[in-house]
């Protein structure tokens, strides 16, 4: 059965067709609510996680579906020292799909190399989190009415966040998007990101430090988080958190239609005082999130 | 210089001059215990100077390997005294457990028993990246 590590791995049909089946289950949750009956979905968190792990659980619970799982790898085998190969080919045996989120790159290929159940990257140290472009795509398409013909601007910390990094990927294949990507220069884009995606399709895309000089001419703007998990120095993190907050004042030079999104959590780089203003969509990306990843678990359990 | 035939073995040839000495370390061939002449610098047509391995054995080779440190290079087996295989060694499109994965987080560097496997990404520039994480190979 077919695992999903990678955004780039769906097409773009593909995602349009799950965008359009999570529209429906948002219209019609009735008719999905035993879709999953008798399924297991088994959530193996290596790492601590609030919206993803529980979005996953609650869109199993609301196909009819059941759960199991752990949050944290101390509550797993691997604190014993169990490889993720050996983890994986036993729930393979308990669990009908599994999503998985590991501290460490590349662990969900392996655990997909293991087992006949589809696995579902649920997020990979500061590589890959496809259900979240997934959840991202799902938002623009329903703030916007499209995916397509946008300008979007990507701020914060550019070079670890997994999310911005599969988002440019994955949007790099609609028409007409224009990047612009706001970041301070020790945490910009990774060079082969611009040279295999933006540069390779000839895609339109502006770097810059300033977020109130981009402000303007922004459709939407993806808010991210300087994570800490991802910096080996605290000098180098405690200098860097604070380079962009989000306030009322610099919404001002904003498009009155500004769709503002953020894969939270947020620490302090949108003031809660942005959370009033009709532009902020990141607790709508949240409850999208659960929709999409039901398209998403049917898809690949082969449910109708 | 004379370096006597081989009659059953294998010759590297085509070496880029100076690379030698890194597939004989490569190939871990200071532990066979047949005789192995490694040439540097022999004249070439083709290439200016190059290096030559003669192994007076056949062994297994990871052609893949070879064709990642060098590749170019041309395999000879000799049986009976005479040519009985030439294989050009193309860069190859997967290598494994050949370089090893340098990116602190990638999963390879807690599990000790996953090979580590590069794809080649951009044939023109050598690039090559971690299956798993997708790093570029240094």
């Amino acid at each position: 059965m077919r695992s999903l590590i990678d955004i780039q791995e769906l097409s773009v049909n593909e995602i349009d067709e799950l965008i359009t089946v999570a529209n429906d289950i948002i219209d019609n949750p009735a008719k999905y609510s035993e879709k999953c009956k008798g399924k297991i979905l088994a959530t193996l968190f290596f790492e601590p996680s609030t919206r993803t792990r529980l979005s996953f659980e609650s869109a199993m619970f609301s196909l009819g579906g059941n759960v199991l799982g752990f949050s944290e790898a101390q509550s797993s085998s691997s604190a014993k020292g169990e490889s993720v190969a050996d983890t994986i080919k036993t729930v393979g045996y308990y669990a009908d799909i599994i999503a998985m989120r590991h501290p460490k790159e590349g662990a969900p290929m392996v655990a997909a190399m293991n087992t006949d159940i589809p696995v579902i990257n649920a997020g990979d140290g500061g590589h890959n989190h496809p259900t979240q472009t997934l959840t991202d795509l799902l938002t623009i398409q329903r703030e916007k009415g499209r995916v397509n013909n946008i300008t979007i601007g990507v701020c914060g910390d550019l070079k670890f966040g997994r999310t911005v990094h599969s988002l440019i990927g994955a949007m790099s294949r609609y028409e007409n998007v224009k990047f612009v990507l706001i970041s301070p220069e020790e945490l910009k884009v990774p060079e082969y990101i611009k040279q295999t995606v933006l540069e390779a399709k000839n895609l339109e895309y502006v770097e810059t430090t300033s977020l109130e000089d981009a402000m303007p001419e922004l459709d939407i703007l993806y808010m991210t988080r300087v994570q800490r998990e991802r910096f080996f120095n605290e000098q180098d993190y405690i200098r860097l958190k604070d380079s962009y907050i989000l306030t009322p004042q610099k919404l001002e030079a904003a498009k009155e239609d500004l769709c503002i999104m953020h894969p939270l959590p947020r620490v302090n780089e949108i003031s809660v005082a942005v959370d009033k203003d009709p532009r902020a969509c990141y607790f709508r990306q949240v409850n999208n999130g659960k929709f999409i990843r039901m398209a998403l678990i049917m898809k690949l359990l082969e449910v109708k | 210089m004379i370096i006597g035939q081989i009659k059953d073995g294998i010759v590297i040839d085509h070496i880029t001059a100076g690379h030698g000495m890194n597939l004989y370390n490569f190939l871990g061939l200071d532990k066979l215990d047949c005789q192995v002449a490694l040439i540097k610098n022999a004249e070439s047509v083709k290439m200016g100077r190059k290096d030559i391995i003669k192994i007076d054995r056949v062994i297994d080779i990871d052609m893949n390997a070879l064709g990642y440190l060098d590749p170019g290079v041309t395999v000879n087996i000799i049986k009976d005294g005479k040519l009985a295989k030439r294989q050009s060694i193309d860069i190859p499109e997967r290598i494994e457990n050949v370089i090893k994965c340098k990116n602190p987080r990638c999963i390879t560097t807690v599990e000790q028993e996953l090979p580590h496997i590069f794809t080649l990404k951009d044939k023109e520039n050598r690039v090559y990246r971690c299956l798993y994480c997708e790093s570029k190979a240094k």
